[in-house]
């Protein structure tokens, strides 16, 4: 998703900054995914073990995430600045309280 | 071939060489901060003690039986890591906010500071790590006999092994682990040798692995080749292991004691997290990489039947390798050794915090004397002992047969136990005590009857029978069918059973009961810790009990460390000495500074027993029932503007007083003068209105009176003289005399001339000599001036029989110097201190004290004008006066003469007034 309109700078670093921090939530959920998906290709239904091929898999997903997680923290870090005070509430401020953190009461 | 004693003196040299670098280090960082220990690596590197024997030797065993099983045990803290931003980063927010020691503090201090639950969750701990220790001395053992085995040195007794190796670990962690009272501190020598650890390990597993893969097999395809033709039918990926171990090893990485403690006690900077999110992962990957080419090459190389636990070590002794050989159990040796170190910290920090201490608090009362500090050290001491103790008993009760893994997996489902607490507590407000204990207590009874109670073997705890046909028959209770559940292996469970169960008490008693005040409290600061930044306050306003608390602070925090804290927020409020107002605020400070030290239930409840209540107040309950976010911003916000409101007021309170305390100041300052300087004047006159008009006087009658006048003028031109040296200190016109100096020889002088004062009476003067030994550049003459003051005062008041004087010197880090006159009298009633320094100031009627009152506010000045101060200490055995001044004087510039030691003489002045308005 495009912001309608262009918007000015400072404006556009916390739109930038907030997309930042919806895909280091949604990251792990991506992990997830990929760690299940060997389960989905019941290779033993087919009387196989399939070590290799899901070895392969395995190994390289993760080495994607491990490269994900880079990219991300170092773009975080670089965005937020030295200030983790702020990048707390820049985040949180995005999502209203009563959201799912909150529970019921 | 390598010897048994070969390989004991590698492993010897190696603990020396891990011992000089933690001691190095330590001795490093005692000196100075040390900027590199708090970097992003270091903590990653710490959070290796997750690698343990069990991954270093136990992963290749894990491989050899189930496959691709056992990427399980990593990718599980892979997605944990990877989604820092969603959990980890919350925790270590938390964590730091709130100065948590451990697990059990954590659960402890979000349900309302409970000492149950915290005493729950150490228990917990404590019995679930137990396997874990077991399972890092079996391994060691383990490799020992290899060596044994295969060499022809003596053969050792490998429960012998395990008992030197358990005592050589006790030693080391008593000796780095326990040297700092305040579990938030970091240890930075154990921290050190744990990163070292982490360096060894893993290059010794990537050394095998390469070994294997490119100098045994023909490089990856050949492996491959290999991997296919080694399959066997047990490999294949079975859906509810993998599912099941996945979520296990992601609880673990967060609630194992070990853990939790490198990742969110010694963590020095949130920030580092974010490094940790890909580079944690990373070592993960290097450390499985290669786990499953070294177990297919053993498989082939090695005969078969041979304990595939020992892969990494056997197949490079197979093949002639000895120096990969020893390499290799060098690095297991580091994998055991760090996770015992870490984990005996962890649990003896739970033990004291959680456990003893309460129960001490409990039986004495916080009123009762004596130093908490070597009773908090001791059972520490004593616990990382017992712990490896317990790992030993457990090792051989199981008699070291079982799988590594299989060991290190109990441990983990016992653990896992205190996550839906932990999970609930931070992301659901709604979570209570009563949930929580309900869910603990749930889980670790099904965990200890399905799992960790048949774990020992048939017939060591529970009996066959049982086992087979559920206790008294009843089949449904079978340990390892509970209601019928018999499709899944026994640990998987033991999991589905015990988080399940556990869960639901948790939800269900969590929804019954309601939380109390202070738990909804703790609740709110857990789950919304992003949003309240300032403290929300438990305290309520308390006056008067500062004295008591700071009594209280010494002895948990040291003497030293409690009298600077208090000073601290003492000027931060604007006062000086030593005693703050017992602000809510502070409180709150004070309290998450003892929790650092013994854990925050214990910090409240002994803070509860000086203060005497903890009341809820309004924007607390403001907090607690807001659901909206613009109550909360808004709330925040008038938090934030009332307390700015709070601080003017007090700053304007605090001149008002002072200005109206001046005025007063100054009238009795005139009247007093007019009443000093008119005493002798009224004797002078007289006599010499005597003189002049009696006739015939003797000529002893006139010497007499003559002398009378004389001593009286003298009296007179003596007070003039201390008024005028009080004003021009005051006004800091004062001409100061810098040169060199020996405060050691100073006091020497100081002692001599204050003898003169009530010469009569022995004191016993205590010093050390060496300490005094400090050369000073300031104004040796004014300085000494006011030792003879302190020293001559201490003469007359103090009113012991066996009279005695302490003199204790010491150098600040900042050149500064304090030197402490403590004598054993009485000390000064509370109502008077605040008015010892003011002028014409004088505790007892004036024949005793013979002077006119100006000794100690002349002193005052004095030490302003040297840069420094002198105050009364409170809270000791009998009245200490402590001196503070720049160990070099650097002159004042004399550009402005007057107007700096003006306002610093006027600050002197202000800042005693609100003591006096007490």
């Amino acid at each position: 998703m495009t912001p309608p309109a262009p918007l000015p700078d400072p404006e556009r670093g916390l739109y930038r900054r907030r997309r930042l921090v919806d895909m280091a939530r949604l990251l792990p959920m991506f992990g997830v995914l990929l760690v299940l998906l060997p389960l989905l290709w019941q290779p033993a239904e087919r009387g196989e073990t399939a070590t290799i091929s899901l070895g392969s898999f395995l190994f390289t997903a993760w080495l994607g995430l491990i490269a994900a997680a880079f990219l991300l923290s170092h773009a975080l870090g670089k965005s937020g600045g030295d200030r983790t005070g702020d990048d707390a509430q820049m985040s949180d401020a995005d999502v209203p309280l009563s959201g799912p953190r909150e529970g019921p009461p | 071939m390598l010897t048994f004693n070969a390989l004991l003196l590698a492993c010897l040299a190696y603990v020396a060489f891990l011992f000089a670098v933690a001691f190095a280090v330590e001795r490093a960082a005692d000196r100075r901060r040390m900027a590199w220990l708090s970097s992003p690596l270091i903590y990653t590197l710490s959070l290796s003690v997750y690698c343990t024997a069990w991954t270093f030797y136990g992963a290749v065993g894990y491989a050899a039986r189930s496959g691709l099983e056992f990427v399980t045990i990593y990718l599980g803290p892979t997605l944990v890591f990877v989604g820092w931003w969603v959990l980890l980063r919350k925790l270590v927010r938390i964590g730091k906010a709130q100065r948590i020691t451990s697990v059990a503090d954590m659960v402890s201090s979000r349900y309302g500071k409970s000492r149950l639950l915290g005493a729950l969750v150490a228990v917990l701990a404590v019995l679930a790590t137990t396997p874990y220790i077991a399972l890092q001395l079996q391994s060691i053992s383990l490799s020992f006999d290899v060596f044994t085995g295969t060499g022809g040195g003596p053969r050792a007794d490998g429960v012998e092994t395990a008992v030197w190796v358990a005592a050589g670990l006790a030693l080391f962690t008593i000796l780095f682990g326990t040297r700092k009272l305040d579990a938030n501190e970091r240890h930075a020598g154990v921290v050190t040798a744990i990163a070292v650890e982490a360096v060894v390990k893993l290059v010794a597993l990537l050394a095998v692995g390469v070994f294997v893969v490119w100098f045994v097999a023909d490089g990856p395809s050949d492996i491959a080749a290999r991997i296919d033709a080694a399959a066997r039918p047990e490999w294949v990926i079975r859906t509810d292991r993998w599912l099941g171990l996945t979520m296990l090893s992601a609880m673990a990485i967060i609630a194992l004691p070990r853990m939790f403690q490198v990742l969110v006690v010694e963590n020095a900077d949130e920030r580092h997290l974010a490094t940790a999110s890909w580079a944690f992962p990373l070592y993960l990957f290097l450390m499985s990489v290669f786990v499953l080419p070294i177990a297919v090459v053993g498989l082939e190389v090695l005969p078969a039947g041979l304990n595939p636990d020992l892969f990494v070590l056997k197949l490079p002794l197979a093949l002639g390798q000895d120096g990969l050989a020893m390499l290799a159990f060098l690095g297991g040796f580091s994998a055991a050794t760090s996770m015992v170190i870490v984990a005996a910290i962890a649990l003896s920090t739970m033990v004291s915090n959680q456990i003893v201490v309460p129960l001490w608090l409990a039986r004495h009362g916080g009123t009762a004397p004596g130093d908490l500090r070597g009773l908090v050290l001791i059972t520490r001491r004593i616990a990382i002992a017992a712990v490896l103790g317990l790992g030993y008993v457990y090792y051989r009760v199981t008699g070291g047969g079982a799988e590594l893994a299989a060991m290190g997996l109990i441990a983990f489902v016992g653990m896992a136990q205190v996550m839906p607490a932990m999970l609930g507590g931070i992301f659901w407000r709604g979570a209570t005590r009563r949930g929580a204990a309900a869910g603990v207590v749930t889980g670790f009874a099904v965990w200890l009857y399905a799992l960790f109670l048949p774990s020992f073997g048939p017939d060591v705890l529970l009996s066959t029978r049982v086992m087979a046909e559920g206790p008294f028959g009843i089949g449904w209770l079978r340990p390892q069918g509970l209601f019928w559940v018999d499709s899944l292996d026994p640990l998987l469970h033991a999991l589905f059973w015990s988080l399940a169960l556990n869960a639901l008490a948790f939800v269900a008693g969590s929804l019954v009961g309601a939380p109390g005040a202070l738990e909804r409290v703790q609740g709110v600061q857990f789950v919304n810790v992003y949003d309240l930044q300032p403290a929300t306050r438990g305290w309520g306003q308390g006056a008067g009990e500062a004295d008591d608390l700071l009594g209280m602070a010494q002895r948990i925090l040291g003497t030293s460390e409690a009298q600077s804290f208090f000073r601290d927020t003492a000027a931060a409020q604007g006062k000086a000495g030593y005693l703050p107002d017992a602000t809510p605020d502070f409180l709150e400070r004070l309290e998450r500074r003892l929790a650092g030290t013994v854990g925050s239930a214990t910090a409240h409840a002994m803070i509860a027993q000086v203060v005497g209540r903890s009341f809820v107040s309004v924007e607390d309950l403001m907090a607690v029932a807001s659901e909206t976010a613009q109550i909360m911003e808004y709330s925040s916000q008038l938090e934030a503007k009332s307390e700015e409101l709070a601080r003017t007021a007090r700053q304007l309170r605090t001149a008002n007083d002072m200005l109206t305390k001046l005025s007063v100041q100054k009238d009795a300052f005139l009247s007093q003068i007019s009443h000093e300087l008119r005493t002798p004047m009224t004797s002078i006159r007289a006599f010499s209105e005597i003189l002049k008009e009696a006739e015939g006087l003797d000529a002893d009658t006139q010497r007499k009176y003559a002398g009378i006048i004389q001593d009286e003028a003298i009296r007179l031109t003596r007070l003039l003289d201390d008024l005028l040296d009080l004003s021009v200190l005051e006004n800091g016109q004062v001409q100061l005399h810098i040169d060199d100096g020996n405060l050691g020889r100073l006091i020497d002088r100081a002692l001599v001339s204050s003898n003169s004062i009530a010469p009569h009476r022995v004191f016993v003067i205590d010093r050390d000599h060496a300490a005094e030994n400090i050369d000073i550049v300031t104004d040796t003459g004014r300085l000494a001036q006011v030792i003879i003051n302190v020293l001559s005062n201490a003469r007359k008041y103090c009113d012991a029989a066996n009279p005695r004087i302490d003199i204790r010197v010491r150098l600040r880090d900042d050149d500064m110097i304090e030197v402490d006159f403590a004598d054993n009298g009485s000390g000064i009633p509370r109502k008077s201190r605040a008015l010892i320094f003011e002028k014409f100031a004088r505790l007892t009627d004036q024949a005793q004290a013979g002077g006119a009152g100006l000794g100690l506010a002349i002193c005052r000045e004095i030490m302003v004008n040297l840069g420094g101060s002198i105050d009364y200490v409170p809270g000791q055995a009998g009245a200490v006066f402590r001196l503070t001044f720049p160990r070099v004087l650097t002159p004042r510039s004399d550009s402005r003469p007057g107007a700096d030691a003006a306002q610093a003489g006027a600050e002197g002045n202000l800042s005693s007034t609100p003591d006096a308005a007490e």
